[in-house]
């Protein structure tokens, strides 16, 4: 099995990791074009080792990066750092990866965790995203229930993405939207996380949700099923 | 995740990030609201005597960076970054390019070259 599980690599991203005391930054062949003017995101979310960062690997033209932030053991107070006591910081991760649309837009692809907790970490980190690919195992698919409810919450629009492991069991996608509680109009898609095609198609089907969204009328009852 | 395990990594504790930032601990409410995927870029050259961290931001950013990819180049959490850049922008000596506005629903516009984007992969 070739899956990358951030979550269980604790080092990764530290500076004890990077080979050499070169100066930071991206290798040239991973700049972008000085036409950039904008980007826009995308957050993938799912439940440790469900296969996130493989996905964001898969599609990504730069190696996945990790991006961190400090929170209080508690929870609390995650912007001021000031007063408090060592040692009750944590240090917490999250992995992204990029897509160049064209040569003035970009799309970078977040993978967090399901916890709520960490939402509040990265000030605005769905404010502002297109959407969002909620990633699911199917051997554990009671750790996605919250999921989905905080993000129709937070009116996030999403697409459910079942990363097909070999070794889990398949069922039927009806069975997994009752299983899910999941509207008729939240589409649903297979996709193997390690596999650039599945992934780009994942990506495109949230895309064309989105779409209809804008397109359809404010108020439209949705057609009965 | 990197959980709690940080025992024997010093260098990520609140007293060194603090020191990073002239001990502020929050970019000032003046500043520009820069999202994790606000693009950075560098509109001067280091100078003798910057600090290392702001000689580090004008070189990296000689090519359009988000935040977050700053962040990760640094090691150095994005609350913390967010303060470096502050000074950095606010002299001019960096442009911050904001993401495509916040809105209910993305433009139909931008979700076709989205699209046409994604299809060319």
């Amino acid at each position: 099995m070739d899956y990358r599980i951030s979550d269980q690599l604790p080092g990764t991203g530290m500076p004890g990791d990077r080979p050499g005391d070169r100066v930071p930054g991206p290798r040239s062949e991973d700049a972008l074009p000085a036409s950039t003017t904008s980007a826009v995101k995308v957050v993938i979310v799912g439940g440790f080792g469900v296969g996130k960062t493989t996905l964001v690997g898969s599609v990504s033209e730069i190696r996945p990066l990790t991006t961190e932030e400090t929170m209080t053991q508690a929870g609390v107070g995650v912007d001021d750092i000031a007063g408090v006591e060592r040692k009750t910081e944590t240090t917490v991760a999250m992995d992204f990866g990029r897509i160049s649309i064209n040569e003035q837009l970009v799309l970078y692809l977040f993978g967090t965790p399901g916890q709520e907790r960490f939402w509040f970490l990265w000030n605005g980190l769905f404010e502002g995203a297109l959407g969002a690919l909620v990633l699911i195992d199917t051997r554990r698919l009671e750790v996605s229930f919250d999921v989905v409810g905080r993000l129709e919450d937070r009116g996030v629009p999403f697409v459910v993405v079942v990363n097909a492991f070999p070794e889990a069991p398949v069922h039927p996608m009806e069975d997994l939207r009752t299983a899910l509680d999941l509207p008729e109009s939240v589409p649903m898609v297979d996709c193997d996380a390690r596999d650039r095609g599945s992934c780009r198609d994942a990506l495109l089907t949230l895309m064309r949700y989105l779409h209809t969204l804008t397109t359809a009328p404010a108020n439209a009852i949705p057609e009965p099923q | 995740m990197s959980g709690a395990e940080e025992e024997g990594w010093d260098e990520g504790a609140p007293e060194r990030l603090y020191v990073v930032t002239g001990g502020r601990s929050r970019a000032g409410t003046e500043s520009v609201r820069l999202d994790l995927v606000t693009l950075i870029v560098s509109r001067d050259v280091p100078q003798p005597g910057m600090p290392p961290e702001q000689t580090a931001l004008l070189r990296m950013c000689h090519y359009p960076l988000s935040v977050a990819e700053i962040s990760a180049y640094l090691v150095l959490p994005v609350s913390t970054v967010a303060v470096l850049l502050t000074d950095l922008l606010a002299d001019g000596r960096m442009e911050a390019r904001a993401p495509i506005p916040a809105a209910a629903l993305p433009d139909a516009e931008l979700l076709k070259a989205v699209m046409h984007g994604l299809q060319n992969l």
